[in-house]
């Protein structure tokens, strides 16, 4: 037993953060660092940098284009890359239906997807959750009859994440409504956005983005040849597509990273006194981050290396571990940002608004996204399965309860 | 980055499993609670003869050579049967302040003793005014005629009643919580001038009250250098730290497997209580608790051989309030679900919950722990 990168492992590490380094645009380094998100345009740039050096696809196999790296070579790389501050992968792309379609996808998908994926020259975006469909996803309404070569698509999905922005929507709809289990009249479908009856609505969150969308669809035709997998089987590939890979689910490297713009925040500012990096509460609260984060950091570890030695085909159950205190911990840490911010963090804060009208920006430049992700990170322990559902799975899968 | 176990600490592990699922059943333990000492020489003979008692001393002094990693699987497997020898005092705190500090014929007679079960030892430093302050010693060791004379107290010696020799810290020179001016010495329990008062712990451990008014020692009873060995008390304590980290994790492991047990069986409204979801989630909660704890205790096992103390100060301090939270989170929900039952005397779930409790309270708690990484915040 050792907790010790290997020497190997430690030059990898060395190897990513001189690329990213060297390799990602200054601007949108500086804006992440202030905490800002990512533009459309940051994260297709930075895709595309990525993907010129093959490490786009980063948990994909070579023979699909990904760099054929290790667990713990992935774990290294998605760290890197939150804590330098990059834009994220866009999940949708790799981290959800590259691996799908790498495991169900008939050799024409994969030909024609897999490489714009990790080019993003299509924006992928997720059709699972319905207004009567969250936690119990197999409730799915959507329905889609097949009429010749073409499936016919009514229904509704919400919260979809960047429908907005995306090209391609892979989708979970019902073919057989008369199925004796629910989950076994489910389909999985790949959807052009552009397809006429498709209509894109925006829900603004509580941190006032347009993020999550809804989207309706009226007799939409999707070819047959869209299909994932067999007709009715949808239900094995949205299961492998949520237990695949939830080894980067904490992004404990934001944490990491929050933690750290935290304290270089509060050496400016200042608390009865002196600066607030020197009151004793505060310090407190950050050791106490740093102590759960070290946690985390060690228990990551002990799932990748589960995972890299049951061969990578088995979700461990207690990623679910990873799940709930790696959103915590991102909640945690997005709180504290925001209370070294203060009064400063109150303002709605439009940057960009006020460039384009020539105005003087309001507050300090790291006070303007101080409270947003505190906003819109209350999302966390609510997608990809809330905190009580990954509960939910601990007792069944491990606590036999 | 490996948590792969060898072959050998797997064959530790089993065969120490083995030896306490046949000796250390609750109701055994509690026939040892009663006897004077408290514990069983016959088991510490056995240990011995199981090369326990020599697991991490050096081969050269008769034990195995074993390391952290091999300490930390005993003292798991000790926590899930809340093992009652003097282990932790002798092995661990004794044998590593005279692994660190300890001259060759120091080692040559001691360690040796140590692996073959003849001699017990007792780690004397702790001082009724010093709470968790290492460096706050009032005890002092003057020197007189090419030796020494000690005066003072000690306070919660671990198995302290027991011990064949103290390892005392004294003050050689300097003010009462200065780090310069400490020094160590190897004291025969039956010493004149030495008086011990043996007791309980809340858990069942023993532990003395240790006074020294004008005890003599020959000038080779001192351990180490004189008035450096501030950094081998921090080392021993560091030691003592990842030890009872693991020790935490396994006594949790069985607080876990209890209320598990007990949620699948009690029936109330018809129905096992593990059918309700808010237990159903606090149960969660308790696994993920354990295993954020068994992350920490691995890094506080294989982090006291850091070489750099600052490095290694930090990651025992991590560990410790890490350990610590779980520790109290986990056994304080242990006795919840188990409900009336958890609180009484006769059911084990509260022999466990204490355990935690005094493991919390040696070595400088949570608090202390988390005011020291806090001072370090950068």
């Amino acid at each position: 037993m050792d907790l010790r990168f290997t020497p190997e492992e430690v030059a990898f590490r060395e190897e990513v953060r001189a690329f990213i380094r060297d390799n990602l645009p200054r601007e949108i380094r500086e804006r992440m660092r202030l905490g800002y998100p990512p533009r459309k345009q940051d994260t297709i740039d930075w895709m595309r940098i990525l993907n010129a050096h093959g490490w786009a696809a980063y948990n994909w196999p070579k023979e699909h284009g990904g760099p054929g790296w290790s667990p713990i070579q992935r774990m290294i790389f998605n760290e890197e890359n939150l804590a330098a501050p990059a834009p994220e992968l866009l999940s949708f792309n790799i981290t959800m239906i590259g691996p799908v379609l790498i495991q169900f996808g008939t050799p024409e998908q994969k030909a024609h997807f897999l490489p714009r994926a990790r080019n993003l020259d299509d924006w992928w975006c997720q059709g699972f959750s319905e207004p009567g469909a969250g936690s119990d996803l197999a409730s799915l309404k959507t329905r889609a009859v097949r009429e010749g070569d073409d499936y016919v698509v009514n229904g509704q999905k919400i919260w979809t994440s960047t429908a907005h922005n995306a090209d391609w929507c892979f989708c979970l709809v019902r073919t057989n409504p008369q199925a004796a289990k629910r989950q076994e009249g489910i389909s999985f479908l790949l959807i052009d956005m552009k397809t006429p009856g498709i209509e894109v609505r925006p829900i603004i969150s509580i941190d006032g983005s347009h993020h999550l969308n809804e989207v309706f669809f009226t007799d939409v035709k999707v070819p047959v040849a869209n299909l994932v997998g067999e007709e009715n089987k949808g239900w094995t590939v949205a299961k492998y597509l949520l237990g695949n890979e939830r080894t980067g689910i904490a992004r404990l490297g934001k944490s990491k990273e929050r933690v750290r713009f935290a304290k270089e925040i509060a050496r400016e500012v200042r608390h009865r006194g002196a600066p607030l990096i020197e009151d004793r509460g505060f310090r407190q609260r950050v050791a106490q981050m740093e102590v759960d984060m070290k946690a985390l950091e060690i228990t990551q570890l002990r799932v990748i290396s589960a995972y890299a030695k049951a061969g990578g085909n088995r979700p461990d159950p207690l990623s679910s571990v990873l799940k709930v205190k790696g959103t915590e911990l991102l909640q945690a840490s997005s709180e504290m940002v925001m209370d070294v911010g203060g009064p400063q963090a109150m303002p709605i804060w439009q940057h960009e608004l006020a460039a384009m009208a020539n105005e003087p920006a309001i507050g300090p430049d790291w006070a303007a996204y101080m409270a947003a992700p505190y906003l819109m990170l209350r999302a966390a322990s609510i997608y990809g399965g809330t905190n009580e559902i990954q509960k939910n799975i601990l007792n069944k899968a491990v606590l036999g309860l | 980055m490996d948590f792969d176990l060898t072959d050998d600490q797997r064959l530790l592990s089993d065969s120490v499993a083995k030896l306490l699922a046949g000796t250390y059943s609750f109701e055994q333990r509690k026939a040892l609670l009663k006897t004077p000492g408290g514990w069983s020489e016959a088991l510490w003979n056995q240990f011995a003869e199981l090369g326990l008692l020599g697991l991490p001393i050096a081969e050269e002094h008769g034990g195995f050579g074993g390391g952290p990693v091999d300490v930390m699987l005993l003292m798991q497997a000790f926590g899930r049967h809340l093992v009652l020898e003097p282990y932790l005092a002798t092995v661990v705190l004794g044998g590593t302040a005279l692994k660190l500090a300890g001259d060759a014929a120091q080692q040559g007679e001691i360690l040796p003793e140590i692996a073959a079960g003849s001699l017990k030892l007792a780690f004397a430093h702790s001082e009724r005014q010093s709470r968790y302050d290492v460096a706050d010693v009032a005890t002092t060791a003057r020197r007189d005629a090419g030796g020494w004379v000690l005066e003072g107290a000690k306070s919660v010696v671990l198995h302290g009643d027991s011990a064949d020799r103290l390892i005392v810290s004294a003050r050689t020179a300097g003010g009462q919580d200065e780090a310069m001016g400490l020094s160590l010495f190897i004291v025969d329990a039956e010493a004149s001038g030495l008086a011990r008062r043996g007791y309980a712990l809340r858990d069942g451990t023993r532990a003395a009250e240790v006074s020294l008014s004008g005890v003599r020692l020959p000038a080779e009873a001192l351990l180490g250098e004189v008035d450096h060995a501030l950094p081998v008390i921090d080392r021993v304590i560091e030691a003592g730290i990842a030890a009872t980290a693991a020790e935490v994790i396994g006594t949790c492991e069985t607080m876990q497997a209890m209320t598990l047990d007990y949620l699948k069986t009690r029936v109330q409204f018809g129905k096992p209580i593990g059918e309700n979801q808010a237990l159903q989630h606090r149960a969660a909660e308790m696994l993920i608790a354990l295993e954020q704890g068994r992350s920490m205790a691995m890094l506080a096992a294989m982090s006291v051989e850091e070489p750099d103390p600052a490095e290694r100060a930090r990651a025992i301090s991590m560990a410790k309030v890490g350990v610590g939270q779980a520790g109290r989170f986990v056994s304080q929900n242990a006795i919840q679900l188990h409900g009336g039952i958890g609180m009484t005397e006769e059911y084990a779930v509260g022999h466990f919950f204490r355990r935690v409790m005094v493991i919390e309270h040696l070595f400088g708690d949570t608090a202390t722990h988390l005011d020291r990484l806090a001072d370090q915040v950068a």
